[in-house]
């Protein structure tokens, strides 16, 4: 790795400050960034701790939103009993993340901001119409994704956490690389108070909606409603894994298998 | 940067550059060898360690984030037994000849000791889930489930007694 100045900010205002030099980045559980580090694919002069600070940290519904905050980790989300009586699906796919130590450090601020393709949590937050919370504002989830790795988030800017609305029910299917645990494909639906919503990660460039299925299911909420249904192949990923008219096939799969769950 | 953390009970003082991760913190800096790397894409997990009880791979924290932390390393199992013996998940791992070259050994042992800390039965589909961060290139596993299996059986039995 490149030499680089650790800071560990004692609270948001001191983070703002620091991140606002040039040359400073936020340091979640590192388990993206650190990689990227290492195999000195990218080099920063200042690396700044959000790990630890409290105004990140803790998860709490009220009101028919559940609330996580950004330094949460994946496996805090997993085993919370306030997530399990709330949106259980949510916690369900925590704890499909990686793997067990991944899931020790890796934190929901750290995966939204990295805005990987293939990560899960930004299904959830599509599919669920959730609200992403920074130390400037709240990003509707709609606005949020902007591509391959780019988000609305404007540099220097801290996710703090994320509004989750509460739905009537809810369910994710992946169909996982064996070998990093990532989405091949992985499919978020949520029947919500404004109609169902589902959102594909791992296919394409960012995550994204299928209306030709929210429009199906707001239909009937059932497996069957799906039926037939998919996205056409042009545009999504193609590697070594599976090439784009498999993808395709997989969106039709998983979604089916993530109403069950949704219904189970 | 100036570091405290107590690693295997100790309290420890030392400077290391801000970028230095925390296994070669451990490895370089305390002379701590036991815990090993084995990839450059924290995936294989031959560097696990515990920082505040919590499974973590090394290789993929900073030394700096673990400032104030306790870090529990393979050196420093045994003693948490509070004798000179083998921990209890050691032992199984020798009774079952679940190594073979033991590289990948220290990684699956301090994995294996989180997991079993809350999960006194588990099945063997459970402790597959549970070593999913952790790659072994010789015993094909079986050997290492079954280790993991009675090694936990062994530490909550030593619990009741
Ligand atoms: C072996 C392995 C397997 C994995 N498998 C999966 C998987 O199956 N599914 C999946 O979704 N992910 C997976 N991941 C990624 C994992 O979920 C990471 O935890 C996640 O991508 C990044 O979170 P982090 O907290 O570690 O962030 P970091 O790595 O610390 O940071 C990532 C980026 O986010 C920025 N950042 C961090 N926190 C904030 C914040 N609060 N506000 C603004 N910016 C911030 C950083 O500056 C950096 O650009 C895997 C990783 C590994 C190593
Ligand atoms: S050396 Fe840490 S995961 Fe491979
Ligand atoms: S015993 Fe050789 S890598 Fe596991």
């Amino acid at each position: 790795m490149q030499p680089f100045t650790f800071r560990r900010p004692a609270d948001l205002s001191e983070a703002s400050a620091l991140l606002a030099a040039e040359g400073a980045v936020a340091l979640g559980g590192g388990m993206s960034l650190l990689p990227v580090l290492k195999q000195r694919l990218a080099a920063h002069a200042m690396l700044v701790d959000l790990s630890r600070l409290p105004p990140l940290q803790g998860i709490s519904a009220t009101d028919g939103v559940l609330y996580v905050g950004a330094g949460t980790t994946h496996a805090d989300v997993a085993a919370s009993p306030v997530v399990a009586g709330t949106i259980p699906a949510l916690a369900a796919l925590a704890g499909g993340i990686g793997d067990p130590q991944v899931r020790n450090r890796g934190t929901l601020g750290g995966v939204l901001a990295n805005a990987d393709p293939a990560a899960d949590y930004p299904a959830a937050v599509l599919a669920l119409g959730a609200e992403v919370v920074t130390d400037r504002r709240a990003i509707p989830a709609d606005a949020f994704f902007r591509g391959l790795f780019l988000t609305a988030l404007e540099p220097g800017e801290i996710i703090t956490g994320v509004r989750f609305p509460v739905p009537a029910a809810a369910g994710y299917a992946k169909f996982r690389s064996p070998a990093s645990r990532y989405a091949i494909v992985g499919v978020f639906v949520a029947r919500g108070a404004g109609g169902v919503r589902v959102a594909v990660t791992g296919a394409a460039s960012s995550v994204f909606r299928v209306p030709q299925m929210e429009r199906a299911l707001d239909a009937a909420f059932t497996r069957d409603a799906l039926a037939g249904l998919t996205v056409p192949p042009e545009g999504l990923n193609g590697d070594i894994h599976a090439e784009p008219s498999f993808r395709a096939h997989l969106v039709g799969v998983m979604a089916r298998r993530a109403v069950a769950a949704a219904l189970a | 940067m100036d570091l405290m953390l107590e690693v295997n009970g100790q309290t420890v003082r030392a400077s290391a550059p801000d970028e230095t991760l925390l296994v070669d913190f451990l490895r370089d800096t305390l002379g701590l060898t036991g815990t090993h790397v084995g990839c450059d894409t924290s995936q294989c997990g031959a560097c696990v360690v515990h920082v505040d009880g919590r499974a973590v791979k090394s290789c993929t924290m900073l030394a700096a984030s673990a400032d104030g932390s306790r870090v529990l390393t393979i050196e420093g199992l045994a003693a948490t037994t509070g004798g000179n013996d083998l921990h209890p998940m050691q032992r199984a791992f020798h009774e079952n000849h679940g190594l073979q070259c033991g590289f990948c050994t220290p990684g699956m042992v301090m994995t294996a000791v989180a997991y079993a800390a809350d999960h006194a039965a588990p099945d063997e589909a459970d402790v597959r889930a549970a070593l999913e961060g952790n790659l072994c290139r010789c015993t094909g596993y079986q050997n290492i489930v079954a280790s993991v299996i009675a090694g936990a059986a062994a530490m909550h039995a030593g619990k009741e007694a």
